[in-house]
């Protein structure tokens, strides 16, 4: 029996690609559509945590020492700021991915700026996550004493 | 790579290349299409000034006092109206482009759409630090 070829693209060519990675939208990149969806999710989170951070940017304005450790230690700031820290790092490695993919193509710097990329945000995501922990930290040391 | 050598060997004439973004009469949603790119990238800025500022706190009483003083200098104000712009600017632009990825929108309604997010997002910044700056002063 003769499988007829799948022809999503209407173009009746499939090149080498099996039946199955062609229902499954992967081409040669092998990637993409994961890409689009996180894109999309970390937006849908960053949308939400950066109202609640607001609030907290104007309430935190003015704050004495103390007072600001105690309110950026405290779980109802500390937990949505290191939420949208991950979020907004992983929002911004995907988006910048993009224009650096749209506008660089010499191989070797491409290919820098990529990994540069991917190191930044995780570097941002680090520190902020530290800082976090240590504001938490001191937050306990200044309750206590 | 430039568009010399493209065409192959140098000093052949150049290939001809494909039109672009000169060649359009700008229209809303394309200006604001680039803008939502060009907030993005400015929003990288704003949150390494966010990471500073906890940072700074976590580094102890004169690093966030320091970093408070910067801050609330004239010109740290400004970068910060500037920032909360940018960022404002992209949030409406997510919306939209969020809107338009459920498949709504695509009428007439687009350009208004378009137009909502360069209004909104500087109604929204002079309404935010208008707040701010009436909090501070009570």
């Amino acid at each position: 029996m003769v499988r007829k070829p799948v022809e999503l693209d209407g173009t009746g060519h499939r090149g080498q690609r099996t039946a199955l990675k062609t229902i499954r939208g992967l081409g040669s990149a092998r990637s993409g559509t994961e890409h689009f969806i996180q894109q999309r999710v970390t937006a849908i989170a960053n949308f939400v945590l950066i109202l609640v951070l607001v609030v907290v940017a104007i309430a935190l304005s003015g704050k004495s020492y103390p007072d600001a450790v105690a309110f950026v230690g405290s779980p109802f700031v500390a937990v949505p700021l290191a939420l949208a820290i991950i979020s907004v790092c992983i929002h911004m490695k995907l988006g910048v991915q993009v224009v650096i993919e749209d506008y660089v193509h010499a191989e070797i710097a491409k290919m820098l700026l990529l990994l540069g990329n991917a190191f930044f945000a995780l570097a941002v995501m680090a520190v902020s996550l530290f800082s976090i922990g240590r504001i938490m930290l001191q937050g306990l040391v200044l309750g206590s004493g | 790579m430039s568009a010399t050598t493209e065409g192959g060997p140098a000093g052949r004439r150049p290939r001809p290349l494909s039109p672009h973004l000169s060649v359009y009469r700008p229209i809303v949603t394309m200006v604001m299409s680039i803008m939502h790119r060009i907030t993005g990238m400015m929003n990288i800025a704003g949150l390494v000034l966010v990471v500073g500022y906890i940072t700074a706190l976590a580094m102890g009483q004169d690093t966030y006092a320091l970093a408070s003083a910067v801050y609330g200098s004239w010109l740290g104000r400004i970068v910060l109206v500037t920032f909360t712009w940018s960022l404002l600017h992209h949030m409406l632009g997510g919306v939209r482009h969020a809107i338009w990825d459920l498949g709504h929108a695509f009428g007439d309604v687009r350009y208004q759409l378009s137009w909502l997010t360069a209004i909104g997002s500087v109604s929204l910044t002079i309404i935010l630090w208008v707040v701010i700056v009436v909090l501070e002063a009570v």
